[in-house]
């Protein structure tokens, strides 16, 4: 908990708005320096989390320390410390892109001898050199983005919390916004970002998984890939998908079945093992497999399985 | 508190205010547009109203008195009807306000001695007019009576060439008797409900509603901070638009300034602070700019329109009302614009509106401070 090395520590976070509990008992602890992704469906309590961590919210139980102060009891040295890119665009659209540069920096008490100059370095970092003058509502959505983080990082925060920065954004735009973070996270800088894209979360040196305000996994993205299935992954290919899916998920030993693409994916207790019970049991019932092979897991399955294992829970304990 | 990010809030919301054409035209526009559509558009002076005459009488007699109402500046005969329903015809239409009916017997019974009675019908759809042209019609027959009975009494050898006993009147302060002199200084407080409470609910659930806000409260600017950058710009717009006002007012309306300025502008400033700590607020509270308009109309714009005394005397109001025109910070400023307008009252015997104009601004300050939070929700 206090250790030096941590940028970010809560224990028991809970918010419970009335009776829905947006998050749940989250136990975090992210490293000075690290990208840090929180990766979650919407509505899984990610933009709850991140509110909490910069003091915009109260929690309801537990504690959270962000740059060593506590987020209740110490709100203002917090905001000191962090820099914060809201999930819904949150500049000012009447103002041109230096006025709100100006603003933030004015905001942020950045002192007058380096104003100049940090101004400038947010400009060529967000790739807005020569736009100072354009009316920020008039830029493409790529470039608002890295405004907003521009203007979030005049300060130099060690800490940035990023709320789905890259929603709404285009692929390329979004590449270059995570070579930014990468970037800063090279010069020390710590980064907790939220996203639901899973390609997305390759990007991080470690992840959280959360679902319905609980944290499911967390570790780095191979780590995760290796350890957070249930079992093994088996890629089925074969005509009639939704036939072939219907059946395997009453077939012995399949734990989940899920479409990717043009294949399905299995998770079962040992692939090996499997393997020709269930080409035997397809080809049974009339289904000609054309390829089924134990595959390493993507982020996705990784997520699908931990997911669904923990819908079940829930719906035993009902 | 930091001077240098109290300047930017304010400075930016400068420039938000310069392209907002909207924000623009009520700042500049709206006052005008008050100062002449109460200037012009209210009149509470009863002239020239339209009557119709039924002289059953005919005689000359019936037609000197009248020549009476015809000759007052507050009547003119518009028409002259020869049945009872003729006279309810001018009335139903519109016409006439009033049908003065002089009996047949008119001329007959004043050779006799009188007394006789001249009838008026009145339109009283309006009772406040009504009781108006009542009193004027009285006014005109009793200086017909009193004339004949002068006539009667010079006849028989009487010393007195004119009514022993008259009345000498003498208006004080608004000389000319004119109500857009007593309107007009009101308009002030109108202009700043709508520049204090509207304008400024506005901004701040502009913010919210726009999610602009949760960006600002996550860095360190402190609450203070916001609301004195965000009401500066509104407290100096507010004071210009009373230089406007009582310009328009002064100089074009030609309504007597005989107060201090420093008075003036002085009061104005208390009660700007009253109504930005109101619009603050309620745009705190209610978060959207439909709902915060709307409130801030009702609870500063309204009452300054219909209870301050603007139009409508407080001493003539159900004491219910009166009562609750004491907790209206308007009625006090409405009091301090009438006095140093048109009486010139110096500040020292303002005191009973003064002080509590400066309680209600320090007090609704110090709650606006109190109201608004750096959390969601």
């Amino acid at each position: 908990m206090d250790d030096p090395n941590n940028s970010v520590t809560t224990k028991d976070l809970v918010k419970r708005f009335g009776d829905f509990i947006a998050v749940d008992g989250i136990n975090l602890a992210v490293r000075r320096g690290e990208v840090f992704g929180f990766l979650g469906p919407n509505g899984a309590g990610k933009s709850t989390t991140i509110r909490m961590l910069c003091g915009l919210l109260r929690p309801t139980a537990g504690s959270a320390q962000v740059a060593g102060h506590d987020v209740a009891s110490e709100p203002e040295l917090v905001r000191q410390n962090i820099g914060y890119m809201s999930q819904k665009f949150s500049l000012y659209n009447d103002l041109t892109v230096i006025e709100n540069l100006r603003l933030f920096a004015g905001l942020y008490s950045v002192p007058f001898s380096v104003l100049q100059q940090r101004i400038e370095w947010a400009l060529a970092m967000a790739g807005l050199e020569g736009k100072q003058n354009l009316l920020t509502g008039t830029l493409p959505g790529g470039w608002k983005q890295r405004l907003a983080l521009g203007c979030a990082v005049l300060h130099k925060p060690p800490i940035l919390f990023l709320d789905e920065p890259t929603s709404g954004v285009d692929p390329l735009a979004r590449r270059q916004f995570w070579d930014l973070i990468h970037t800063m996270a090279a010069e020390g800088v710590t980064a907790f970002v939220t996203t639901h894209y899973m390609e997305e979360a390759e990007y991080c040196n470690r992840l959280a998984l959360i679902f319905r305000g609980r944290l499911v996994a967390l570790g780095t993205p191979s780590e995760l890939k290796r350890n957070a299935m249930k079992g093994e992954l088996l890629l089925v290919e074969c005509r009639s998908l939704s036939d072939a899916i219907k059946l395997l998920k009453t077939a012995p030993g399949v734990q989940d079945a899920s479409v990717f693409g043009n294949a399905i994916h299995l998770v079962v207790r040992d692939a090996k093992q499997s393997t020709p019970q269930l080409l035997q049991f397809l080809l049974k019932r009339g289904i000609a497999v054309e390829r089924m092979e134990k595959v390493s897991p993507s982020l996705e399955d990784v997520f699908v399985s931990v997911t669904s294992s923990t819908e079940t829970v829930g719906e035993q304990r009902v | 508190m930091s001077i240098t990010r109290m300047w930017v809030m304010a400075h930016k919301e400068v420039v938000q205010i310069l392209r907002d054409p909207f924000s623009l035209l009520i700042v500049i526009v709206m006052p005008a547009i008050l100062v002449v559509l109460f200037g012009y558009g209210v009149n509470l002076d009863q002239k020239h109203i339209p009557c119709v005459a039924w002289d059953q009488d005919g005689s000359q007699q019936s037609q000197d008195l009248l020549k009476h109402f015809a000759a007052s500046e507050y009547f003119t005969i518009v028409g002259v009807a020869t049945s009872e329903r003729d006279g309810r015809q001018a009335l139903d239409a519109g016409t006439a306000r009033m049908v003065v009916v002089v009996p047949w017997n008119f001329s007959q019974r004043l050779q006799k001695g009188g007394p006789v009675a001249v009838q008026a019908l009145v339109d009283a759809t309006d009772d406040n007019t009504a009781n108006v042209v009542f009193g004027y019609a009285q006014a005109v027959v009793q200086t017909y009576s009193s004339e004949v009975q002068m006539d009667w009494m010079r006849g028989r050898g009487s010393p007195f060439q004119f009514a022993p006993v008259s009345t000498e009147t003498r208006t004080w302060y608004n000389e000319d008797l004119e109500s857009s002199a007593f309107i007009i200084p009101g308009v002030l407080a109108l202009v700043m409900s709508v520049i204090g409470a509207f304008l400024t609910s506005l901004t701040i659930a502009r913010e919210w509603e726009r999610g602009t806000m949760e960006q600002l409260i996550s860095t360190p600017v402190s609450a203070m901070e916001i609301m004195l950058g965000k009401l500066l710009p509104y407290f100096v717009l507010g004071m210009v638009d009373t230089a406007i006002t009582a310009s328009i007012a002064i100089y074009w309306f030609r309504v007597p300034f005989r107060g201090s300025f420093v008075t003036l502008f002085a009061s104005s400033a208390m009660f700007l602070i009253v109504v930005l700590s109101l619009g603050f607020f309620i745009s705190v509270l209610a978060k959207n700019q439909f709902a915060a308009s709307q409130i801030a109309l009702l609870v500063t714009f309204l009452p300054a329109f219909l209870l301050s005394g603007f139009l409508f005397a407080i001493e003539q109001m159900p004491p219910v009302l009166q009562w609750i025109t004491r907790v209206l910070p308007a009625r006090y400023y409405v009091s301090v614009l009438k006095k140093i307008f048109l009486k010139g009252t110096p500040a020292a015997l303002l005191y009973a509106d003064l002080l509590p104009l400066a309680a209600f601004s320090v007090v609704l300050a110090l709650l606006a401070t109190r109201a608004f939070h750096k959390r969601l929700g």
